[in-house]
């Protein structure tokens, strides 16, 4: 079977908005149940973590770049580098390490 | 009776504003916030229309698709299911996995709205919650004044979006080596957005670790290495938020804080 991009378009603009939408209109109270708020709070760090590796090193034509673009960006967010400042670092990176191999 | 002296008191200024009139300087102050987080966006989204180009969109499809969506995690998640041709309901379930930090962060604007706010700046304010929309909206004291949030919309969204775009144009004409370079910046900001509450919080930083750990195992395991990546990840995130949250309960004043 063969999907339509617009209709992919559609459905993940439809989802992203309510989520946003339906707490600012409907939850307008605190969730109270702790396992819920747990779970909620826990939820971005480990998506992200998870997407982030091993992914990162398959991205890049050398997976040393990838590794070491990973590295580099942990360090610079460790030390309270922008999102602009990590990005650009990991990128910065990535050029450097496959243009010397 | 009011003296003139003390209508001029900022306190009651204040409170005499109607809460959600138009500011001129409120708004030209969201503009000035929102111009680090414009660039930023501009340069991660490039990589985002990378992935976009690899899952077949042409560059007005993810024009669209980053204007409608303002999600870095939800979208490429849901670019990388739609290169290996999955179904619409795979497509909703990893954009409601890969998004569903927003559902905390806009549960915790809606507390910051004034009571006589009109309903309408909500529906308007959830277009865009990102973590760094959210972050700076947050970050101001007292309630919560759209018009801020607007002001820096206005340069984040299209930026956001036009990125997309040129990086699918581009993907096209520039060299591999400057195509690999910039594919790692949507993983770097993915790093600037959990590495600092890692190092506030031990049990974020051993979350992170484990999950690095476990998305490498479940990347070679046989069985669960043939799953496609996108189910890989809502399993993954459900199975060991899930855990922490039974193990790690937290506070919802705690979590509030962190995410400020």
């Amino acid at each position: 079977m063969t999907h339509n991009n617009y209709i992919y378009i559609a459905i993940m603009a439809l989802v992203s908005y309510c989520i946003r939408v339906l707490p600012l209109t409907l939850i307008r109270k605190p969730i109270k149940n702790r396992f819920i708020q747990s779970f909620l709070y826990y939820v971005p760090y480990v998506t992200l973590a998870v997407m982030t590796f091993p992914a990162i090193v398959h991205a890049t034509q050398s997976p040393v770049a990838g590794a070491a673009a990973l590295v580099i960006g942990i360090v610079a967010a460790w030390w309270g580098a922008s999102l602009f400042q990590v990005a650009v670092a990991c990128c910065a990176v990535v050029l450097v390490i496959e243009l010397l191999i | 009776m009011e003296t003139s002296e003390k209508l001029l008191d900022p306190e009651y200024v204040q409170r005499g504003r109607p809460a959600c009139g138009f500011s001129r300087k409120v708004f030209c102050e969201g503009m000035r916030d929102g111009v680090p987080i414009a660039l930023g966006y501009f340069a991660v989204s490039f990589s985002l229309g990378i992935a976009a180009r690899k899952a077949g969109f042409t560059p007005l499809q993810g024009f669209l698709a980053s204007l409608l969506n303002n999600a870095s995690a939800g979208e490429y998640a849901a670019f990388a299911l739609i290169m290996t041709n999955a179904s619409y309901l795979e497509v909703a379930v990893i954009t409601l996995i890969a998004n569903a930090r927003y559902l905390l962060m806009s549960c915790a604007l809606a507390q910051r709205f004034a009571p006589d706010t009109p309903i309408w700046h909500r529906f308007v304010i959830g277009y865009d919650v990102t973590d760094e929309l959210f972050g700076i909206t947050i970050a101001r004291p007292g309630n919560l004044d759209p018009y801020y949030t607007y002001g820096a919309i206005l340069l984040a969204a299209p930026a956001w979006a036009s990125g997309t775009a040129l990086g699918i144009i581009a993907g096209n004409l520039l060299p591999l080596r400057a195509v690999s370079a910039l594919s790692v910046a949507l993983y770097g900001m993915f790093l600037a957005i959990i590495i600092p509450p890692a190092r506030k919080s031990r049990i974020v930083a051993v979350l992170v670790a484990v999950s690095f750990a476990l998305s490498f195992v479940c990347n070679y395991l046989p069985g669960i290495a043939s799953l496609s990546d996108g189910t890989r990840t809502i399993l993954l995130t459900v199975l060991i938020s899930g855990a922490a949250a039974v193990l790690f309960p937290v506070k919802y004043q705690e979590a509030n804080e962190d995410d400020a």
